[in-house]
């Protein structure tokens, strides 16, 4: 099975459709252009029996990306755990929870690494030499570690006051990072200037529709996870919102290609209330997306105009879900939760995600009796900063069994 | 050259003629692309056509304005 059925671009907005180029935005109203497929091609042909013949990565779901034949960027990317969450479930009061664990995803810890491999494998088919990004931490080490193993040239962008962990997340991999001095906003409009000048394969701006198209590997997972079973609820964390919407076109495809059956899937969307545009914008019940100025510790998510936030809050909206918000505060009580429940160190990111869902479960917005996965996105160890002082210090001791004794005999604590 | 921008018109913004203010400020050639008015939120895709120099200025003039927020047409560039 080769054949492509990706079929055209198509504006979200006009729908004016394009051939596949390296294009992102609509001539005609500015409207982002989406990847569309026909799916009558693949009918009896693409089936779980084929999906499961295949090694365990994104790519076995590799016809419903938008790429020709095999991948050529990140070939092992993709195909993380999803867990029963048994721990969990008892501390919130639910009956079925699942965590879809990207903070283990090959190679850099994050769920970019699946939107990199098709942006950056897109690239190469369509001759870019050179890949490049703008980014504050995830983006940019999902790039610079794909391009490496690529052999692709690469260029980073970032905020020149970015934290030194995140730079040497990018760095180690021979990147050439550029720091941009001024406010977000001026940055942000730098990048797209840049984007708009040189030759390059730019992933979230002139290659975003192919880009995007990789978040969709996260729903296809959990589904083949689930036994081939849609979720009932799925609670995904919003920066620009594309996730949101990809995880909805993930399971639409799979229903209409007859892999699983229409389960009635609600998303639901959760942002830090330092950044929350989207979330605002769900509960006030408009569709317009106020710009905001981000303030919180969950930097991966602080998009303050955020490009997919419009389709995130439809998709919420149409599918039967709600969206939340927390405090910073609240971000590291659930970051320590999930961590010490189910053994899983996620980062901010993780923290919003738990965070909302135990809110919109404690209001009813998320039932207690049916199934709920939540996606984490990404790993705790790059994000320390956030729980540096939260978490329990060492208690020093000599190294005398008997200091150990005394600590042990407090602790309750007995010996053979 | 041709600029395109998304100009976000906050509550206070929205009933003004700012398109028209800066045509007569410019010699651009402004075009609206797509548009959506709220009564506490306007949303225009305008494309601003001219001498390159003249264009830029036209962009920092629009930026300078309060209540009007410039983007690039791919909103959010930098990722987390």
């Amino acid at each position: 099975m080769s054949e492509s059925i990706v079929r055209a671009l198509k504006c979200r907005e006009c729908g004016q459709e394009y051939k596949i180029e390296p294009i992102h935005v609509c001539e005609y109203c500015f409207g982002p252009l989406e990847v569309v497929y026909d799916y009558d091609k693949l009918e009896g042909k693409f089936t779980r029996e084929l999906i499961e013949s295949r090694p365990q990565t994104m790519w076995r779901y590799k016809e419903l990306l938008p790429i020709d034949g095999e991948p050529q960027v990140g070939a092992n990317n993709g195909f993380t755990p999803l867990i029963r969450a048994k721990n969990l479930e008892k501390v919130l009061g639910v009956k079925e929870l699942y965590i879809k664990n990207d903070s283990v995803c090959y190679p850099t810890l994050s769920f970019k690494d699946r939107v990199v491999a098709v942006a950056l494998s897109k690239a190469v088919e369509f001759g870019f030499k050179t890949v490049a990004c703008a980014s504050t931490g995830n983006l940019a080490g999902s790039v610079a570690a794909n391009a490496a193993a690529a052999g692709l040239e690469s260029y980073v962008f970032i905020p020149e006051d970015l934290e030194q962990g995140k730079v040497l997340g990018a760095g180690i991999f021979g990147t050439n990072i550029i720091g941009i001095k001024g406010q977000y906003d001026d940055v942000n409009r730098l990048c797209s200037e840049v984007a708009g000048k040189y030759g390059w394969a730019f992933v979230n701006v002139n290659v975003r529709p192919f880009y995007a198209e990789g978040s969709k590997s996260m729903g296809y997972e959990i589904m083949e996870q689930l036994g081939w079973k849609a979720p009932k609820h799925v609670v995904t964390p919003m920066a620009s919102g594309s996730l949101c919407t990809k995880i909805d076109k993930s399971i639409k495809e799979f229903i209409k290609l007859g892999l699983v059956e229409d389960n009635g899937t609600a998303v639901y969307g959760a942002q830090a209330t330092g950044c929350s545009p989207i979330s605002k914008s769900v509960k006030d019940g408009t569709d317009m997306i106020h710009p905001v100025k981000a303030n919180t510790i969950a930097k991966s998510l602080a998009i303050g105009n955020p490009a997919d936030g419009f389709y995130a809050n439809r998709v919420i909206k149409e599918s039967g879900g709600w969206s939340e918000d927390v405090t910073d505060e609240e971000v590291i009580t659930a970051m320590k939760l999930l961590a010490e429940t189910e053994g899983i160190f996620a980062e901010t990111a993780g923290g919003v995600t738990l965070g909302c869902a135990q809110k919109m479960i404690e209001s009813g917005k998320l039932p207690r009796d049916e199934s709920i996965v939540l996606c984490i996105t990404g790993n705790g160890l790059k994000t320390q900063e956030a729980v540096i002082n939260e978490v329990t210090k060492p208690r020093i001791i000599g190294a005398s069994l008997k200091e150990f004794d005394v600590l042990a005999e407090a602790d309750g604590v007995a010996s053979n | 050259m041709k600029s395109r921008v998304y100009l976000n018109f906050d509550k206070s913004m929205v009933t003004k003629p700012v398109i028209w203010q800066l045509a007569k400020e410019f010699a651009v050639i402004t075009n609206i692309r797509t548009a959506e008015v709220k009564e506490d939120m306007g949303l225009v895709g305008l494309e601003i056509e001219g001498e390159t120099d003249i264009v830029e200025a036209a962009v920092k003039w629009l930026e300078a304005q309060d209540g009007v927020h410039v983007e690039p047409i791919e909103q959010n560039v930098i990722e987390g």
